[in-house]
């Protein structure tokens, strides 16, 4: 079922009633979600990610806009008629029922000719656990199972029904650093095995990036990028989302352009073709430097951390706008920790130029 | 653990608190006890020197008083009928003060009112608003004015008038009118607990219900309910502990005489029956009533407890 925002938009009604701010929790979003896919909306806390959620969800309404499951129109739909799954941040697993009842709620739910037989609701509880793998905790209570297991009983308490769409509201949050990995996995299993177009929540990157099929980098309730995990970490379109994805972030300098030549500082690091001179905001991954002895960029080294794959290199330039400069070197290049200084060449597929005063990206060819 | 050093100073902290324990708490239990079992104690004769012998005398001479059987059967009856009525009505007012946004604050308080007014102070407004004038030296039976508002309401829709509490009603509109004064008194309190129990329970589980498109009455028999039973079990527990010790709001209707005019004590109760054994004299038969009402409210809620053991989610 692909899924159809058309300029959705949510707008909070100010909780002050002297002052009339009004919040824009997310603005004229819109966006095609494709049948069968996973997809990660991305931000941080505030920029409407979970607005967008509850509002395909139902739980919310849109101030503007329309929603479409397949061709219908569900904007006006209530939530239990649109066959969502939701899965809450905290679970929300009802404490007073084993997880076979918490299981089989939604299915007692069912009126009429949708609602199943007995023998039927048993088998799809069943069937629901076995996806997730917690077929042998049917009958202990929410407060005797991890928070690992707390996940997939919600997750198994969502799929019952067979949802249409399936929501995760921040699905990871909750779980341990090993965890996470894991159930990230798990869901994305999950996800292929039963094939329902699935969006999920989250302010990790890292998360979003791993097993989304698409990504929605959002920023005070304004869509900035969609698209594929590498793609948009690979051409971030302005330096919020470039900021916003990879780990160890991006480094940012300032710096210029003066005849195709790009500066920073004093260092010219770069030539391009046809740029206008400017003031500018240079963004280079961590990975986009590569030790050279004669290199353009001069750095003052302040430790080498050595992380067995990789080495990580801590330095400082008087135009960057971090503290630090954090640097990804393959270990099999030696660098010498005592040496004051260190030069390095960039890769010019990994430098993103942004505009100083909107921070727009500048697009550029290598001379 | 403590070192010795430090405990006897943590004695002496407490030492203020265990000694007014001890005078006024512990030391009159144990005396109930002792006054019990002394067959036909009296207070004054033992301060003039008599001695009494030791035995249940003083049980059986109470379970023989059919006075005794009467206060009895009035407790239990008063407690059985309002309890639950006042559970059910406070846990629907809870939901429903709980679902809306205007006026709460100002229906909560107004829920509240009851709580804060002095118990005897309502009972005399409901003696009158139950009462009838003109009946008392009437012929029996026959009421000649009404003007209590309950009797003139039920006029204004074409019934005809009850003798609610005066001189000739039954049995039955004087239970009436206790069991609506009691659950009315009964109902703040409640509802102050049930509506804190229902905002701590978590929205989310609304949301989720929502999703899963669970009915208005799912929600609230297989949510609401169960999520809030340790506090339902609380309200029940304390209400059958206090509808055991009824008697002000007796004595707030009927006065002292507990009853209508011609069938004076027709309404007493367990503490009434214990309070009018002390101003006869009588310490020994009073303390056996009240270690039989103690024992009675020990066994009800032994037994809710074994309920809401099954019953309850905590």
């Amino acid at each position: 079922m692909k899924v159809v925002l058309q300029n959705l938009t949510k707008i909070f009604p100010s909780r002050n009633k002297k002052s009339n701010e009004e919040v824009v929790a997310v603005n004229d979003f819109s966006f095609e979600i494709p049948d069968g896919k996973l997809i990660g909306l991305l931000g941080p806390s505030g920029c409407g990610k979970s607005t967008t959620l509850y509002m395909i969800s139902g739980l919310q309404k849109p101030t503007s806009g329309k929603i479409f499951f397949g061709d219908d129109d569900v904007t006006e739909l209530s939530t239990e008629n649109r066959g969502v799954g939701l899965v809450f941040q905290n679970y929300a697993l009802y404490p007073h029922m084993t997880v076979k009842q918490n299981i089989l709620f939604p299915l007692q739910n069912l009126k009429g000719a949708d609602k199943p037989s007995k023998e039927e609701m048993l088998e799809r509880a069943h069937y629901a656990a076995k996806l997730v793998q917690i077929d042998e905790l049917m009958d202990r209570k929410p407060s005797e199972l991890s928070g690992g297991q707390q996940q997939r009983v919600a997750i198994a308490r969502a799929l019952v029904k067979m949802p249409r769409v399936l929501l995760l509201d921040e699905p990871l949050s909750n779980l341990d650093a090993r965890l996470r990995l894991q159930t990230r996995e798990e869901i994305r299993r999950i996800q292929k095995e039963t094939g329902i177009t699935t969006v999920f929540v989250t302010h990790d990157q890292e998360e979003a990036m791993s097993i989304s099929d698409m990504i929605v980098v959002m920023k005070l309730g304004i869509v900035q990028q969609i698209g594929k995990p590498q793609d948009v970490y690979d051409s971030p379109v302005n330096l919020f989302v470039a900021k916003f994805l990879g780990t160890p972030p991006i480094n940012v300098f300032n710096g210029h352009i003066k005849d195709n030549k790009v500066y920073i500082g004093e260092d010219m690091v770069l030539e391009v073709k046809d740029v206008p001179n400017q003031e500018v905001l240079i963004g280079i991954r961590p990975e986009g430097f590569v030790l050279q002895e004669n290199g353009p960029l001069q750095c003052r080294l302040n430790n080498v951390e050595v992380m067995g794959r990789d080495v990580s290199i801590v330095s400082t330039n008087d135009a960057s706008a971090n503290p630090v400069i954090r640097s990804i070197i393959n270990a099999d290049n030696k660098v010498n920790s005592d040496a004051e200084f260190v030069r390095y060449a960039i890769k010019p597929h990994k430098m993103f130029i942004f505009n100083k005063e909107n921070e727009e990206r500048i697009y550029f060819e290598v001379k | 653990m403590v070192d010795n050093k430090q405990q006897w100073k943590a004695w002496l902290y407490l030492a203020p608190a265990i000694a007014l324990l001890l005078v006024f708490t512990v030391w009159p239990i144990i005396n109930t006890i002792r006054m019990a079992f002394l067959e036909g104690y009296k207070s004054l004769e033992a301060a003039g020197g008599v001695t009494f012998s030791f035995g249940i005398g003083n049980f059986v001479k109470v379970i023989q008083y059919q006075r005794f059987l009467n206060c009895l059967k009035n407790t239990i009856l008063l407690c059985v009928l309002t309890v639950p009525i006042s559970t059910i009505l406070a846990l629907l007012i809870a939901v429903a003060l709980n679902s809306i946004r205007p006026l709460q604050r100002i229906l909560q308080t107004i829920f509240f009112l009851p709580y804060v007014t002095n118990s005897i102070a309502i009972g005399m407004v409901f003696a009158a608003m139950f009462n009838i004038v003109g009946s008392f030296y009437g012929t029996e039976n026959e009421i000649i004015v009404t003007a209590g508002i309950i009797n003139n309401v039920i006029e204004f829709f074409g019934g005809k008038a009850v003798n609610w509490i005066n001189y000739g009603s039954s049995y039955t509109a004087n239970i009436t009118v206790m069991v609506v004064y009691i659950v009315w008194n009964a109902l703040p309190f409640k509802i102050l607990v049930l509506l804190g129990g229902l905002q701590g329970i978590n929205k989310q589980y609304y949301d989720a219900a929502k999703v899963d498109g669970t009915s208005r009455r799912r929600i609230f028999s297989k949510i609401t309910v169960p999520l809030l039973s340790p506090m339902l079990a609380y309200v029940v527990i304390t209400g059958f502990i206090g509808g055991f010790k009824e008697y002000t709001s007796i004595v707030g209707i009927f006065g002292e005489a507990m009853g209508p005019a011609d069938d004076a004590k027709r309404l007493n109760t367990m503490v009434g029956f214990i309070y009018d054994a002390l101003s006869s004299n009588n310490q020994g038969r009073a303390s056996a009533a009240a270690l039989i009402l103690f024992g009675i409210i020990l066994v009800v809620t032994m037994i809710n407890m074994q309920v809401s053991k099954k019953r309850v989610h905590y």
